[in-house]
């Protein structure tokens, strides 16, 4: 029987520290992908939040449930992050080990992602989502108190530490030739 | 150039795919081959105004109809195609 090691997105990559910012992994959860059938917003809505604690949010915006959320993430879709979902009358995909999830923390991500992403991220507020580019990879980025959880497809786990990487260096460098 | 997302907001071209002109919202029915012919291969060209169909790829996966002067780059409006579609129906 051969024998297989779970191995996360991440591992051997994070984490990073440079320059007051810090670059971690986060922990591997369920990842369910929803889109309510015509019609049916309100009831998936309301179905989830007896479930999970939390109703479908806004355009642009999570809510929080019990130790869950969900977030909007695109045109009638949502992602249930850290449960699996109820029956729910809406087109319902497991992507749990389709993404790789990262935190950008230390209060310069902004300082950062104005580098990689098109999308002005300091104009974010706190539970803020929205769907744009970091470098050339399609990603989720949310907005939180300690700084930006970002979210890019699984495979290009290494891209997206690579560019992090680059532009905490730069910015760490910077610091240090200021006057 | 920058396109107005009736979802997301202002958003730079780059999360944009281009698809074509918007009659691709007017397919013909099955059968009128002219129709189709006309549907598929010919296009107006005009140093002006014009109709096409844009997806926020990079974004919320909206299609969106954006109608901008292709000689002075400035869009005029844009609106989601499954609203234009349905309007029209
Ligand atoms: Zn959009």
């Amino acid at each position: 029987m051969i024998e297989l090691s779970a191995k996360t997105p991440c591992a051997g990559l994070l984490p990073l520290e440079t320059g007051g910012m810090s670059l971690r992994e986060l922990e591997a959860v369920p990842i369910t992908s929803i889109m309510p059938l015509n019609g049916k917003h309100g009831a998936v809505s309301t179905a989830l939040e007896k479930a999970v604690g939390a109703a479908l949010p806004d355009i642009g915006r999570s809510l929080a449930g019990k130790s869950t959320e969900v977030l909007w993430t695109g045109q009638n879709q949502f992602f249930l992050i850290g449960a699996t979902a109820p029956d729910l009358p809406a087109g319902v995909t497991d992507q749990s080990d389709a993404w790789t999830r990262v935190a950008l923390d230390g209060g310069r991500g902004a300082q950062v992602l104005a580098r990689l992403c098109p999308v002005d991220c300091g104009a974010l507020e706190v539970g803020d989502v929205i769907r744009s580019q970091i470098g050339h990879m399609s990603a989720i980025i949310i907005c939180r108190e300690a700084g930006f959880e970002l979210m890019v497809f699984r495979a290009f786990a290494s891209t997206l530490v690579h560019e992090l990487e680059l532009v905490m260096n730069s910015i760490a460098a910077q610091d240090e030739i200021r006057d | 150039m920058r396109i107005e997302c009736p979802i997301c907001g202002n958003r730079d071209r780059r999360e944009f795919y281009y698809l074509g002109a918007a009659d691709y919202l007017d397919r013909p029915a099955l059968g009128d081959q002219d129709a189709m012919h006309k549907y598929l291969h010919l296009r107006e060209n005009p140093a002006g105004v014009t109709r096409d169909l844009w997806h926020h790829e990079a974004g919320c996966s909206a299609w969106v109809v954006v109608e901008r002067n292709v000689s002075t780059h400035e869009v005029l409006s844009t609106a989601l195609a499954s609203d234009v579609k349905r309007a029209g129906a």
